[in-house]
């Protein structure tokens, strides 16, 4: 509290100046070799004095940033008060994810880009902050399992338990309806589980995400693939009022260039599923093995690239290489990843492009061929666009690959939901206000409606599509006129 | 979780397993798959269906042991429970009016074939099946055959049961002989398909294989599954597991299953070594019951 008091005296202008806490973290050279989270999270003294340095905008930018507009300086207020777990339910009330999105969200591009501190001094540090009071939460265990309403009757059924299915099922349980999540792999969480590593999200967190929905009484069927087993339009006759989509972008795009069927190639999909969701990394206490060599090089420059050469390094490889054919500037890894990656050893290769992976007579990947590439004209997308320099070919020993260069939609349940519209890309295509897809009844929302894209977007998306579920099932107006707050996320998400 | 309702030795090393499996088994059609978990450390284990019990809900798989997983699961007994069983996946084989279809099964690519002939015959096709084994004793499901074909034809690599050679031995008679063969589907060993796509390649006759390649998921997700088919990648699990089997690259097919050889060997052997271990304490156990 002595300390409360010396923050009390100063001005704005002084707190502004207030350093900016570094997050502690393990040791590079320790960690290169464990699958435990790097960094270590704030102290209670710590996130206080962070808290200090906001200065409670009256026209808070740092709300805009956020995809679901989370009330920043409320919480903040909150911690700096010593009321972690107000601060917590505060965040929760338009997040249900704090301790996962205080771990990976992109910051840097939403919340903390536009935070007027950040124009002379750094940024106030909202993901550390959002992070240390979720986590605070649940390692006290004082996460309450709030009432839910009077049982509506209406059942709800959802499809995938990514970030988008995860939210959707909690809000329309805390609404009082009956929710079911079908899941095709035997664990729930969608990426979360499956792609990101374990030393950047610990799957306990996941877990007590799962545990929390289950409370609240939430059905869970695993290893259910809807479409194969029962498809929408079954589930819909056998009872459901609605089906919510959330099957997410898991469909492994590859490069389509000579040799990329070789042995030691991966899809990104491949290399993390194997090494999170089946704990390839703990073989032959696990069943399932994976096979990484000492040079592993992985193509792409987003986080899905940076979690697959970390874990390459992590399982044993002595150069991990990522392949990028834009700089530095263009990744669009979170740069917090970016940074670990390079302090654990990481070798970037920018401006470079393979062109064709070469192998023995076993079929094994032995060399990967590559073109160095400089920036030309800006494209479509407003970047850059990477063109080939003649004669610039090398050749790189490798053993193995992994392909991280973006997913698309799985097809399965356009191809057996008839009337559902999908765009060119093979994405479904909803009303922005409501998720509701052509079929009625039938929502979706998250990466299988935007394509790859954040957690946070995907869970904002479910909290829409909720609000409108329970609209519809209801026979409520579907967009209620008088509240704003209803609108503008849904449109930010979609 | 998933019952073993009942469980046979086929014969050496080759367990079929009946799982009370009632929604899979509603939707399931010829040719599909299903994927196993036996246990919470397990790997993800696709298996072909073997049958389909409709009005009882049970699923047939046959599990031939080739290493670790397929090991323990082998060792599994009646009354105990797979963890997961994930399906029906893959398409269904093609089944529609072809006329005199001829359907090849080998070792423990046999009992896949008994679904598909039985809906091909159901379809009002003529129905020859083929199936082969090294010797005598490694053959497996000839009843289950000979009830879904119109005929049933058995090779033996040593000659001790049927014609003395393999399954392509026999279909090269058919072919030679002037049989009108409208349509082949083989499952088996890739040796095995490799050699009916050659003998049927030159006749122009219409051939699927079901392929075997390493799969994780099963959904699409992973892309571990790929195929070469026709110049083209294929994920096997979502586009077939059946194709032309005049069009597959069943080299690159080959090298690729090698992919884990080394650390399956590693597993095995543990498997096996501890295996030993419990039996060598059972035995010991025993005696001393008794002493
Ligand atoms: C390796 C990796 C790292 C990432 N890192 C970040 C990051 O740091 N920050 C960030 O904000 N975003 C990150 N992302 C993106 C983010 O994870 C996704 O945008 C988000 O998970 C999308 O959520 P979703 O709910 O739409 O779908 P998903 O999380 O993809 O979940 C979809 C679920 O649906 C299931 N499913 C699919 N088809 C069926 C079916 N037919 N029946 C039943 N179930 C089905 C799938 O098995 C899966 O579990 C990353 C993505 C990857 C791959
Ligand atoms: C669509 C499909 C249907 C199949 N049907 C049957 C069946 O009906 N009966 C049967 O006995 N076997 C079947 N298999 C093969 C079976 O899945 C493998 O034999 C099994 O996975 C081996 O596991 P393991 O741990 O015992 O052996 P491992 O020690 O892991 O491997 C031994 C060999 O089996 C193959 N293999 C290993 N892992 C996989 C995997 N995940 N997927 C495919 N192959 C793998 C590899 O070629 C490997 O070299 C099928 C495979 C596929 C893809
Ligand atoms: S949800 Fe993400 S963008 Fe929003 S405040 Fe939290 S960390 Fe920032
Ligand atoms: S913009 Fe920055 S200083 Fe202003 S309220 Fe938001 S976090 Fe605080
Ligand atoms: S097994 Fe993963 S895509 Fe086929």
């Amino acid at each position: 509290m002595t300390e409360n008091k010396k923050f009390n005296d100063m001005t704005k202008k002084e707190r502004m100046q207030l350093p900016r806490v570094k997050m502690p973290e393990q040791d590079p050279r320790a960690r290169k070799k464990n699958f435990q989270e790097v960094p270590f999270g704030l102290t209670p003294e710590m996130a206080i004095a962070e808290s200090w340095r906001c200065i409670e905008c009256k026209n808070p930018k740092c709300i805009e940033g956020c995809p679901v507009e989370v009330d920043i300086p409320a919480f903040i207020l909150k911690v700096r008060a010593g009321d972690f777990v107000g601060a917590a339910r505060k965040i929760k009330e338009t997040n249900a994810l704090p301790a996962i999105c205080g771990r990976v969200c992109p910051q840097e591009e939403q919340c903390e880009k536009v935070c007027v501190l950040g124009a002379k001094y750094k940024p106030v540090a909202i993901g550390y902050l959002e992070r240390f009071v979720a986590d605070f939460e649940r390692n006290n265990k004082l996460i309450e399992i709030p009432k839910t309403a009077k049982a509506t009757g209406k059942k709800i059924a959802v499809v995938g338990s990514g970030p988008a299915g995860l939210t959707v099922a909690a809000d329309l349980a805390l609404l009082g309806h009956k929710v079911v999540i079908y899941e095709a792999l035997h664990k729930l969480g969608g990426v979360l589980i499956y792609g990101i590593p374990e030393f950047r999200l610990p799957k306990a967190i996941v877990a007590s995400e799962v545990d929390y929905l289950k409370k609240l009484g939430v059905e869970v069927n695993n290893s259910f693939v809807v479409g194969k087993l029962d498809t929408v339009d079954e589930l819909l006759e056998a009872g459901f009022d609605a089906v919510f989509i959330g099957t997410g972008a898991g469909l492994p795009n590859f490069m389509h260039i000579e040799g990329e069927n070789l042995n030691g190639v991966y899809s990104s999909n491949e290399f993390l599923t194997r090494s999170n969701l089946m704990a390839a990394y703990d073989f032959p206490n696990m069943d399932t093995p994976i096979f990484v060599g000492k040079n592993v090089a992985v193509l792409g420059g987003g986080n899905t690239a940076m979690d697959s050469v970390r874990t390459a390094l992590r399982l044993g490889a002595e150069n991990g290489y990522i392949i990028y054919r834009r700089s530095r500037t263009e990744m669009p890894a979170r740069i917090e990843e970016i940074h670990h990656a390079e302090q654990e050893g990481v070798q970037f290769n920018f401006l470079t492009n393979p062109i064709r992976f070469i192998g023995n007579s076993d079929g094994w990947v032995t060399h990967m061929e590559c073109i160095r590439m400089e920036l030309g004209e800006p494209d479509s997308s407003g970047r850059r666009r990477p063109v080939p320099i003649e004669g610039s070919n090398f050749t790189l020993p490798v053993d193995t690959v992994v392909i991280a260069v973006g997913n698309s939609s799985n097809p399965l349940i356009p191809q057996t939901t008839p009337g559902l519209n999908t765009n060119r890309w093979g994405n479904i295509t909803v009303d922005e206000k409501t998720m509701m897809t052509s079929r009625k009844g039938v929502f979706a929302g998250g990466d299988i409606v935007t394509g790859g894209a954040t957690v946070i977007l995907a869970a904002g998306a479910g909290k829409v599509a909720a609000r409108a579920i329970h609209r519809y099932v209801l026979g409520l107006p579907m967009i209620d006129e008088g509240k704003k707050e209803e609108e503008t996320p849904a449109q930010k998400a979609g | 979780m998933f019952e073993i309702l009942d469980k046979k030795e086929l014969c050496e090393k080759v367990h079929q397993f009946r799982i009370k499996a009632p929604h899979l088994v509603s939707k399931a059609k010829a040719g599909q798959f299903v994927i196993l978990r036996k246990d919470e450390a397990g790997e993800r284990i696709p298996m072909s269906i073997g049958g389909l019990d409709r009005k009882n809900g049970i699923l047939t798989v046959v599990i031939q042991e080739v290493g670790k997983t397929s090991a323990a699961m082998n060792r599994m007994k009646k009354g105990d429970f797979f963890a997961d069983v994930v399906g029906p996946l893959g398409l269904p084989s093609h089944v529609e009016k072809f006329g005199h279809c001829v359907c090849i099964g080998g070792g423990v690519g046999i009992p896949p074939i008994y679904p598909i002939a039985q809906a091909l015959k159901d379809t009002g096709n003529k129905v020859t099946s083929i199936i082969g084994a090294r010797t005598k004793s490694l053959l497996i499901f000839e009843e289950e055959l000979a009830f879904a074909s119109h005929e049933l034809k058995i090779s033996t690599d040593d000659g001790s049961f049927g014609t003395h050679g393999f399954v392509t031995t026999i279909l090269q008679q058919m072919i030679d002989g002037g049989d009108k063969i409208d349509m082949v589907i083989a499952i088996g060993p890739v040796p095995m398909m490799k050699a009916v796509v050659n003998t049927t390649r030159e006749p122009k006759i219409k051939t699927y294989v079901s392929l075997n390649p390493i799969m994780v998921d099963g959904t699409g997700m992973c892309g571990a599954c790929r195929v070469t088919v026709g110049g083209k990648t294929k994920f096997a699990c979502v586009d077939g597991p059946d194709f032309d089997g005049h069009e597959v690259d069943f080299d690159e097919m080959t090298k690729r299953q090698k992919m884990y050889h080394r650390y399956e060997k590693l597993a095995y052997d543990k498997f096996l070594e501890n295996d030993h271990c419990r039996l060598a304490k059972a035995a010991a156990e025993l005696k001393n019951k008794t002493t």
